[in-house]
């Protein structure tokens, strides 16, 4: 009976100032990632697109290196102290070099480019800060309703975005477009699902509350970045299809998908990420079949949420075996991931929204 | 991507980019031969133009590759997905039939198509069950081979080097003073204790490591099978019912004492667990102030229980949560409402009735409606046997007199009021129908008036009375209970349908992380007697850590046998074909 007294209106306060506060940041982190494209398009990256063709000619070489390299001595002459590695890139791929990201190899993109990285990683912090102000005054996982929900998880997205970063991985093309859903993400969240500060429902008092909905964010928030790579595969596959069969592609193509990394790169980055996810996914359904065992009586029972999580699992199962299915490798397979993504987004948004059932605790 | 442009140039620069991937696709397997084989079992793609000759078994022959190929998979895959929208967004029977009732009284126009179509129970429907199960057969029809075909791999040794190691994705070469059999000698002891399986054939050595890649798989698509077949198992036999429990009331595990019971088609009352419990207490605490104020807090039904016939009674707490297991059989708790105690008194003065009879909720205040009936022991003042029945309308707490309204402020028995009107005469026989106990049926009942000619209503506070006109006696509200419904369910396989999703998230991390390939090594003696090494990698797909592992190889491998000065020490020279490239690790251009 004492549960009333818990919640603590100052943290709760205290919370939506840091939220509206990263807002502000993520802004600053936007205008600076718009500054880094603007720069880095007056760069001469042109000459990449006449690059491309070249390379494309010679169709075999590129592609990655062995952590071994080999001090080549000139002449021939010379004791080859160190075998080196050959690579050829495997069939079906193109061979072309990656673009050099959205500051064109400018100084002064690079460096709006850096800004714009480093106030991302403060306004996540200002962010990540809030979440956790909102959960202790709550004192409970800050997931009880789409609000909540919201701001975790574009939180989540970030750290998975920072994290690839520090990890030396080439992800900063897709800093822009982070940065502009996430904004968008909060502003929903400030001005449509805000609701105050509370404890939960007695259906919501369970452990599986924490893994099932913790590991849920994390694969939205994963598949988003997936679903990113894919879609700039599309644009840049696209455009390498055209410059490979001697189209012109426009000025806008020239400028922006020049300086993303090559299709393939894209196509396997996004592979990758949503490979690594699906299996968590997986679980994330069984956790909350098995928690519906607990609360409803029955692990399974076709409620929207638990069907639109199954369909969101079957087209990813598609996605990935479109990948190791002749012929639907590519861009289909692109096109998969994308309906994956947007049934996903469907699960969150749709169906807490428009369609009701057992999981209501939208609280909009 | 069948790129058939308007202009028909077939100049080859012009030519669609993946056809000259499609043909470099083909030229590659053709080099690779047999040792590019095998590193997956999935089935070969067959073009579906390529009709079988006419003949019955030659049909059946193709329809079942087809049916099994990883095409019809990928198609049926998406077929299920998008067969089970319709029923996310229209009411389902098997959810909730009077939401299904509801809507169909408001669509009449789709209703009836709905109805024909089965979209009001999809998941039962014929062609959803068809997409399924087709899909499964194909499963089937698909793990089978590949598991045979699996097992001949792992008894067989990896496949020998192909004659042209530079056509690989990985390789490298050097010269070295040492004799090839001593190289090859040590590459297989290099090989083996990296945990590669290792054979030396011919001139080189083969290796091949990650089996475990398509074990997981395997495990993957038969765990599938073992959800899919728990699942099913666990509709057919379950048992699930409700039960509603006023405090201080029991319950036995036993068919007759069920409110309502929906069995799967399969069940046996016979396999009914025995047990028996009582509800000792319900309590439910409320936000007590706050935006949120009347949201539902904690729900704990306390309760004695006893296991069998003759069980030692142990009490628990069933809260949302946490259900009762006896037995495999699950107790859950799903509602509570609240059971007035009302005591009836005949003209004589003698208590004939006395019940706490539950409620059932309308709103999350709990406001509740129901009925008294008093079937039997009443007289009226002229001693006539008949029946009583009340309406009765329940608010636990009551805004207040001349507040406006009757309805429930708060979910909590704070202030608690009874409202009652009356009814003589006969109830009708008591079908046996769920809904009848909280419903008086009136056609054969008249209605209590009072002074004025009005009829009989009264609200009650607990402990007062209402006086029935003319002495024909009077109902007391004595006092408030709580009641808690228990839905009470067993399905059976649910251990299997765990293990299976277990078994399922194990073999799709071996299947999606780990990397299959092979190593090559050869070792002859060059033309002018120095020994050539050439070492070559190939993975079921392109993996930017597989040259990595060639050159941690072939840097441990070089240490036997160190590199000797010569003439030609460029790797890629002796193979005309290969474009040379010293890459440099372009930043985070892999992974
Ligand atoms: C019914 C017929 C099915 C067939 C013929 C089939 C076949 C295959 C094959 C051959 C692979 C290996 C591909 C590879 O080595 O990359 C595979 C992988 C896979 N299958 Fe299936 N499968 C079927 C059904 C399913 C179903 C129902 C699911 C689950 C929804 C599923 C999920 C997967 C996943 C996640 C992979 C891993 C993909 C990868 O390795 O990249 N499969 N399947």
């Amino acid at each position: 009976m004492n549960l009333a007294a818990a919640t603590n209106e100052n943290l709760a306060h205290t919370s939506n100032v840091l939220i509206y506060s990263s807002m502000a940041v993520y802004t600053l982190a936007f205008f600076a990632h718009i500054a880094e494209w603007v720069f880095g398009s007056r760069s001469k990256v042109g000459r990449t697109a006449a690059a491309l063709t070249e390379a494309e000619a010679g169709a075999e070489g590129a592609g990655a290196s062995a952590k071994v390299q080999v001090a080549q001595k000139g002449g021939g002459t010379a004791v080859l102290d160190r075998p080196k590695i050959i690579t050829r890139s495997a069939a079906g791929t193109r061979d072309v070099p990656d673009g050099p990201g959205a500051a064109g190899g400018t100084f002064k993109g690079d460096l709006y480019g850096r800004m714009a990285v480093s106030m991302t990683v403060l306004a996540f912090l200002v962010q990540a800060s809030g979440v956790i102000a909102r959960a202790l005054s709550v004192q409970r996982a800050p997931w009880g309703n789409m609000y909540e929900f919201s701001i975790t998880f574009s939180t989540v997205a970030v750290a998975a975005y920072l994290t690839l970063l520090a990890l030396k991985k080439n992800v900063r093309w897709m800093g822009l477009l982070l940065v502009t859903t996430v904004l968008l993400d909060l502003g929903i969240a400030t001005t449509w699902l805000y609701t105050d500060s509370d404890q939960l429902v007695p259906a919501l008092h369970s452990y599986w509350l924490w893994i099932h909905v913790s590991t849920a964010i994390l694969c939205g928030a994963v598949f988003y970045i997936g679903a990113v790579g894919t879609l700039l595969y599309l644009f840049r596959d696209s455009y390498e299809n055209k410059l490979a069969n001697g189209g012109q592609p426009g000025s806008f193509a020239r400028s922006v998908l020049s300086r993303l990394p090559a299709a393939a790169s894209l196509d396997k980055f996004s592979y990758r990420i949503n490979a690594a996810v699906f299996p968590l996914w997986t679980f994330t359904i069984i956790a909350g079949a098995i928690w519906a065992g607990d609360a409803w009586g029955r692990y399974w029972g076709w409620d929207p949420k638990e069907v639109w999580s199954f369909i969101t699992w079957v087209a990813y199962a598609c996605y990935l075996h479109a990948r190791a299915t002749a012929g639907w490798k590519g861009r289909k397979a692109a096109y998969l991931a994308l309906i994956a993504f947007g049934c996903w987004l469907f699960n969150y948004y749709g169906v807490n929204i428009f369609v009701t059932g057992k999981h209501s605790y939208a609280g909009v | 991507m069948s790129n058939t442009k308007s202009n028909p140039a077939p100049e080859r620069e012009h030519r669609d980019e993946r056809e000259r991937q499609d043909e470099r696709d083909r030229e590659n397997a053709r080099e690779l031969g047999a040792a590019g084989s095998q590193l997956s079992t999935a089935p070969r793609e067959e073009s579906v133009a390529n009709l079988p000759a006419m003949g019955v078994i030659g049909w059946a022959r193709w329809f079942w590759r087809q049916l099994t190929s990883m095409r019809v998979a990928l198609i049926l895959l998406f077929l299920l997905s998008l067969g089970a929208i319709p029923g996310s967004l229209i009411p389902q029977n098997s959810v909730d039939e009077l939401k299904v009732e509801t809507f169909k009284k408001a669509h009449t126009a789709v209703s009836p198509i709905y109805e024909k179509l089965q979209f009001f129970d999809v998941y039962s429907s014929v062609w959803f069950s068809a997409i399924y199960i087709l899909l499964f057969i194909s499963l089937i029809g698909c793990i089978v081979p590949r598991t045979g075909q699996f097992i001949g791999q792992l008894r067989s040794r990896p496949p020998g080097a192909p004659k042209r190691l530079t056509r690989l994705p990985a390789y490298t070469t050097w010269r070295t003073e040492a004799e090839p059999e001593q190289v090859r000698e040590a590459a297989l002891a290099m090989m083996r204790r990296r945990r590669y399986r290792a054979h030396t054939a011919g001139d080189a050595v083969a290796a091949e490591k990650g089996y475990l890649r398509e074990a997981g798989n395997l495990v993957f698509h038969v765990a599938l099978i073992v959800m899919l077949v728990a699942f099913a198992w666990g509709q057919l036999f379950k048992s699930e019912g409700g039960k509603l429990i006023v405090e201080g009331d029991g319950f036995s595990n036993t068919l007759t004492q069920y409110d309502d019971f929906k069995p799967g088609s399969m069940f046996d009352s016979d396999s009914l667990a025995p047990f028996s419990f009582k509800l000792d207490k319900f309590i439910g605490t409320y936000e007590r102030s706050g935006p949120q104020i009347g949201t539902p807090r904690t729900y704990e039904a306390h309760v004695t229980y006893e296991k069998g016939a003759y069980g030692k009674p142990q009490k628990t707490v069933i809260k949302v949560n946490e259900p009762l297991v006896i037995d495999g059989t699950k107790v859950y708790l799903n509602a509570h409402g609240y059971a007035p105690v009302v005591s009836v008194k005949d003209a004589s003065g003698k208590v004939v009735y006395r019940n706490a009879v539950p409620l059932l909720p309308i709103d999350n205040n709990v406001t509740s409606t129901g009925a008294i009936k008093v079937l039997d022991g009443y007289r009226d003042k002229n001693g006539k046997k008949t029946q009583l029945g009340f309406q009765a309308f329940f608010v636990p707490s009551f805004a207040g007199e001349n507040q406006g309204t009757m309805f429930s402020q708060f979910p909590a028995a704070d202030n608690p009021r009874l409202a009652l009107n009356g009814y003589h005469g006969y109830l009708g026989p008591d079908s046996g129908l769920a809904q009848n106990v909280y419903q008086l049926d009136k056609s054969k009942m008249t209605e209590f008036k009072d002074s004025k000619g009005k009829q009989l209503k009264q609200r009650l506070a607990v402990g007062d009375t209402m006086k029935l006109p003319d002495g024909a006696g009077s109902i007391t509200f004595e006092g408030v209970e709580e009641w808690a419904s228990f839905q009470i369910s067993e399905q059976p396989a649910s251990g299997w349908a765990l293990t299976g999703a277990i078994a399922a998230i194990a073999g799709l991390a071996g299947s999606l992380f780990i990397q299959r390939r092979r190593i090559w090594v050869r070792a002859v003696r060059g033309a002018d007697g120095v020994t050539v090494v050439e070492m070559a990698g190939l993975g079921r797909s392109e993996s930017a850590k597989l040259p990595e592992e060639l050159a941690d190889l072939a840097v441990t491998l070089n240490a036997v046998a160190p590199t000797a000065p010569g003439p030609d020490t460029d790797p890629g020279s002796d193979a005309g074909s290969v474009e040379e490239s010293s890459v440099e690790p372009a930043e985070g251009a892999e992974k």
